[in-house]
């Protein structure tokens, strides 16, 4: 342990501290521009300079370590100026008009420079403009860019894709996309995980409210939402909602309040996936040699580009199945619209995702098999928050609304769908089933819950010990995939998710600078998924109609043809 | 009042002069891979400002281009752009009234040349292709061995660690303590604040001050045999690293020992028998096996050893001297310089008693040879070299302390013939003055001065005119030599033979030994490769963190040596240790480039290769 003084207050704090941590432990704040936890700890921006006795320059308190008997200053004359004078000279590099700023309001420069009570900058500004294709999910503006570097670190890191690489030298210093490719010739996985991290608005993805809002004008478009699991988790961060009155119920309501002709759920296509790709696991399971094991987990498109991309030979171990957002799509446009008697042309299917990669599946041309585009519109989270902004939704004031029925009624096992191992239990539950004929208790399988990047359970159903292993975070799937190449490990079924923590933690939801929600938007499905009557998505009422009255049963040829497609074929 | 006054040298003027002397320490510890465009935009800014400003050219001209470059800098440059930069930069070239307009768009030129892809790049992909190199001393080393974290470990007496992590890059601490010639300490980024770290002087240290440290253990046996050619440092490189690696390795040495030109061509003083001992005597404790007096050709031929092992290293070194040509060169008398550290190392030592030498050369080797001369007694040693003494290839410190020990050193002497005794004996060297003149090829050249012939009186003469590569027994076999030197690929395979790889002075020409080892390191991971494996080399070590209190300008602690009037009469170790104090104090200027700055967003430190 190490003894330091900061601003007049004695902290103790063990070895290997940083300045930062050691003054947060005392209720010190020492802002901090590009620093991330242990992902980008570069010290580039110096914000968070503190004076400390005895040495001359200021030191950064985000990656000094604490010593035992220093004597730290946070605030002095030269701090304040040192880091007003550092924020200045970012913003001669920024283009600032916040007020057509994506992050307007939630920008941690902006912040800063109200903190530093700045109110006007004396440098010349000069932020060159780099081209941007606007039709691609994330959009980038080069002028808004602050060289934080923590972009290229999330990328390089966490996702260990390097999209992202610094290029030039000194005032020429850029970030741009590897070797100055374009984004469609380098292996994105369109994570969006550089979006949610980035402390500005250089990164954010493309807007496609205005379309949403123009069919809901249209009188002739019937307007379909379906909500994706993690959404409920986070879609009140913005809105200044207490968590008690941020419901799943009150949710639907604010959409509905948008003009939504029905709010259905992607929980309730969520147990659809699990109906199907459960009966493809057993069918892997009981047929050894067959079929390339262990099953991969398809239902994230930033996993499946990723897979194509970077290990094209390991593609046929992806299931068949479709994601929930597309079967979601494929069936409204087949089942649902022949259920409301409306031409599909007419039905406008909008989904509200925690992703960016979802912009691109619902374009992926072997994903659209009930009509030329199933899912007509993809919004984020954010979107979704801004299109209640727009229109003024007053969401406190809303009362809870049920979801439409139909394709409304979700379990728990669908809802789970949205945190990081959530796709495994809950198919585990159902093929439990499918092998045994009975349940489970539904919490039999909750060691695959967790927020490590990669954790292995195996499980015995009846008789026969099945090896998993859940993983989130594209860095811990490379790891994996070498692993099982290597034949260091060996598992039957194993879940993969872009985001580190699942969807909850995926790169279209709300950001919150500095913090990874992941945990905390997860737990809050986990406490739904207990509290929700249905536990096993083959107990979901609409689902069982579904299959009576439509697709007949798992891997019927119908099923098949709507709700499978295969990945090798994908357009990147 | 006086027509004429002294001239006051005013305050303003020296501290510019003083910021003059800060930009080129500056300048000269450059850190490696900043964007050459970007830094040719920097040197015409300051051009410019040296510019007095009466000649359009370089007035306008300067400033101009200047402002092309950094269009292209912003991304907003065009091919029709590129062609005003030429246009025009040659143009001020060819209508400058002084140097200053001319050799700045020169240097534009100069780079529009050679770094014309970078040009390109900032119009097609709006950015270059340079990559800052994080850490100037590791990058710089050839063997990339982790600088930073040896002296932080050598600056908290963790000797042993100390050399634990230099061997994960190279198995010579102790030879490369004494004798590299620390190219890690070139660009320096000490040299911003005041001179360049003593390196080499710190290492020495840590060699001094380790006790025994064992190698790591090997991975487990692949089953792969290995043959490699040479005992020289670039094959027990590769030998160390191979067998570390878990395969099996044999050395076939041509001579009685192993070393190579370590220990038959450097002599004692520099490097003692018994740092070399310590080296080899670690990389043998892995394992490898040595087959000495063993010489390919004879003993066994290279198809042989290719038939019985999984791939074959060759390093055979450059072992053989060159000559000039000049008449009476087979004298009674003139040796070459390598025959007499050879001998000198092997066999009795000769006696120069009462003798007079002349040494024909101007790179290391002509200065082992000087003071080896002295050291045998002669009365009189003089260097001959075509050059100046600035232009000799031997590192400043060994003229230095070869003429301290009363050896002359005559600049710009060619040699024409050897003058003999009617018995075919050498009684003195004719040479001919030179007068340096135009620069070629980066040099000035010498050429004859319209002066006549000089002679020098002399016993004996010792030429050190160059080494070259006895390849003939392996071309012989199908090696491809061009040019006396076998030919090798980056990685070190030999085009068109299967599982052949080569390396060090045999496919450089003679290098020095920290070259020679990078080549052995870059076989033993390309063998590695070529047999199938990946095995990582690390060293698993704490390095000690970056501290933030850095050291104010402070003075370069030089090693010094003993006393030149006793050390030229022995041949034991002459360079002296740093003291406890003085290595305290050196390893604290060392910045910490592998967490500052770059580093502590990228390529700050390579653990495994």
């Amino acid at each position: 342990m190490v003894t330091l003084t900061i601003d007049k207050k004695t902290v103790t704090v063990p070895e290997g501290t940083t300045i930062l941590d050691a003054a947060r432990q005392a209720d010190i704040i020492i802002p901090t521009l590009c620093y991330l936890r242990d992902v980008n700890e570069v010290a580039s921006c110096r914000i968070c300079a503190v004076e400390v006795e005895g040495v001359d320059k200021l030191a950064t308190a985000c990656n000094t370590l604490a010593e035992d008997g220093m004597v730290v200053h946070t605030n002095t004359q030269r701090v304040r100026v040192t880091r007003k004078t550092n924020v200045e000279l970012i913003l001669s590099q920024h283009v600032d008009h916040c007020v057509t700023c994506v992050r307007s309001g939630n920008c941690t420069l902006q912040t800063l420079s109200k903190d530093m009570n700045i109110q006007n900058v004396p440098f010349s500004q000069n932020a060159a403009r780099r081209p941007w294709d606007p039709a691609l999910p994330i959009l980038r503006d080069s002028t808004k860019c602050i060289k934080c570097l923590r972009c290229v670190s999330v990328c390089d890191r966490v996702q260990s894709l390097g999209v992202w690489e610094v290029t030039g030298s000194g005032a020429h210093t850029a970030i741009r996309i590897r070797g100055g490719l374009r984004m469609d010739e380098v292996n994105c996985s369109l994570c969006g995980q550089c979006v949610t991290h980035c402390p500005v608005g250089a990164l954010r993805e493309r807007d496609d409210t205005e379309q949403v809002f123009a069919a809901l004008a249209d009188p002739k478009k019937t307007v379909v939402f379906q909500v994706a699991p993690a959404v409920r988790a986070a879609w009140a961060d913005s809105l200044g909602l207490p968590t008690e009155l941020a419901t799943e119920k009150r949710m639907v309501a604010a959409i509905r309040a948008l003009g939504a002709d029905y709010v259905f759920d992607t929980s309730f296509s969520a147990d659809l996936t699990i109906m199907e790709e459960s009966s493809e696991f057993i069918q892997r399971l009981t047929n050894p040699g067959q079929y390339p094991m262990p099953m991969f987990t398809s239902c994230c498109p930033g996993w499946v580009r990723f897979l194509k991309l970077e290990y094209p030979e390991m593609v046929p171990h992806l299931s068949s199945a479709k994601s929930p957002q597309q079967m979601f799509g494929a069936v409204t446009k087949s089942y649902f619209a022949q259920k409301i008697g409306v031409d599909p042309k007419d039905i406008c299917c909008v989904s509200i995702m925690p992703c960016t990669a979802k912009k691109y599946e619902s374009g992926v041309p072997q994903v659209n098999d009930a009509s030329d585009r199933d899912v007509d519109i993809v919004l984020t989270t954010r979107e979704l928050v801004r299109m209640l902004r727009a229109f003024q939704v007053n969401v406190r004031t809303l009362p809870e609304e049920d979801f439409d029925t139909t394709m409304g009624a979700h379990t728990g096992a669908g809802l789970i769908f949205g945190a990081a191992g959530g796709v495994m239990e809950a198919a585990l539950r159902t093929a439990h089933y499918f092998i045994t004929g009975h349940n489970t208790d539904p919490d039999a399988f909750r060691d695959v819950r967790g927020s490590d990047g990669w954790r292995d359970a195996s499980f015995d159903i009846d008789g026969t010990t099945v090896r998993l292993a859940v993983v989130s975070g594209l860095g811990n799937a490379r790891e994996l995939i070498h692993a099982i190449k290597s034949g260091r490990v060996r598992y039957d079924f194993v879940e993969v998710m872009s985001c580190p923590g699942g969807c909850a933690g995926g790169g279209g939801q709300p950001i919150r600078d500095g913090q990874e929600l992941a945990g905390v938007r997860g737990s809050l499905l986990y406490d739904l998924d207990a509290a929700n009557p249905l536990r096993f998505s083959h107990e979901n009422p609409e689902i069982q109609n579904l299959y009576q009255e439509y697709l007949e049963k798992p891997l019927s040829p119908k099923a098949h043809h709507l709700l499978h497609s295969d990945k090798g074929e994908w357009t990147l | 009042m006086s027509r004429l006054s002294i001239t006051p040298w005013e305050n303003a003027q020296r501290t510019v002069d003083d910021l003059y002397a800060d930009m080129e320490r500056r300048i000269s510890s450059a850190p490696c891979g900043n964007c050459p465009v970007e830094l040719t935009s920097a040197f015409l800014k300051l051009c410019l400002a040296q510019s007095c400003g009466k000649c359009v050219p370089c007035r306008i001209g300067l400033d101009r281009l200047s402002d092309l470059l950094d269009r292209l800098l912003d991304g907003q440059g065009s091919e029709e752009d590129m062609e005003t930069i030429l246009r025009s930069a040659q143009a001020i070239v060819d209508s400058a009234d002084c140097a200053i307009g001319f050799e700045a768009a020169q240097m534009v030129l100069d780079g529009y040349v050679a770094f014309h892809d970078d040009y390109v790049a900032h119009i097609s992909h709006g950015g270059c292709t340079a990559n800052f190199k994080s850490v100037p001393c590791v990058e710089l080393c050839p063997a990339h061995v982790d600088v930073p974290g040896y002296i932080s470990l050598v600056g908290e007496e963790r000797y042993d660690d100390a050399i634990r992590l230099i061997r994960k890059d190279n198995p010579f601490p102790s030879v490369c303590g004494l004798i590299c010639e620390h190219p890690c300490e070139t660009h320096c980024r000490r040299s911003i604040v005041d001179a360049p770290l003593n390196i080499r002087g710190v290492k020495r240290f840590a060699v001094d001050h380790a006790g025994h440290v064992p190698a790591p253990p090997c991975a487990p046996a692949t089953g792969k045999h290995i043959a490699i050619v040479g005992g020289g440092p670039s094959g027990l490189t590769a030998a160390y690293f191979l067998s570390l690696m878990g395969h099996k390795c044999t050395v076939f040495e041509k001579n009685e020992k192993l070393g190579g030109m370590l220990r038959y061509g450097i002599p004692s003083y520099r490097l003692p028998a018994s740092y070399l001992e310590r080296d080899i005597d670690c990389i043998l404790s892995t394992g490898v096996e040595v087959k000495l007096n063993c010489t390919i050709g004879k003993d066994v031929t290279l198809e042989e050893l290719r038939r019985d092992h999984d791939s074959v290293y060759l390093a055979i070194g450059a072992a053989l001297h060159k000559t000039l040509g000049i008449p009476g060169e087979d004298a009674k008398g003139v040796l070459s310089a390598i025959e007499l550290l050879d001998t000198t190392t092997r066999k009795a030592k000769p006696n120069f008693t009462g003798q007079r030498v002349v040494i024909v050369g101007g790179g290391n080797v002509a200065m082992d040879a000087t003071r080896t001369a002295v050291r045998l007694g002669a009365t009189s040693v003089k260097c001959v070299y075509r050059r100046r003494i600035p232009d000799m290839t031997a590192l400043p410190e060994e003229v230095e302390g070869a003429m301290a020990e009363g050896c002359e050193i005559l600049p710009l002497k060619a040699p024409v013939r050897v003058e003999t005794s009617t018995s075919g004996r050498v009684t003195g060297l004719i040479v001919q003055p030179q007068v340096i003149g135009e620069v070629k090829g980066g040099r000035p050249a010498p050429r004859d001065a319209d002066q006549p012939e000089e002679f020098i009186p002399c016993d004996v003469i010792l030429m050190a005119v160059g080494q070259r590569v006895d390849a003939e027994p392996f071309t012989r076999e199908g090696v491809p030599a061009n040019r006396g030197t076998i030919v090798a690929g980056p990685d070190g395979s030999v085009p068109g033979l299967e599982g052949v790889f080569s390396g060090g002075d045999c496919v450089s020409g003679p290098a020095t030994v920290i070259l020679a080892i990078e080549a052995g390191k870059v076989a033993a991971a390309s063998i590695d490769e070529y047999l199938g494996f990946h095995t990582d080399i690390s060293a698993n070590l704490e390095i000690p963190p970056a501290p933030f209190r850095l050291k104010q300008a402070t003075g370069r602690i030089d090693l010094t040596e003993r006393e030149a009037s006793w050390r030229k009469n022995d041949f034991e170790l002459m360079e002296n240790c740093m003291s406890d104090q003085e290595m305290a104090q050196e390893c604290s200027r060392c910045l910490r480039c592998d967490h500052y700055g770059h580093a502590g967003f990228k390529g700050g430190r390579k653990t495994t290769w």
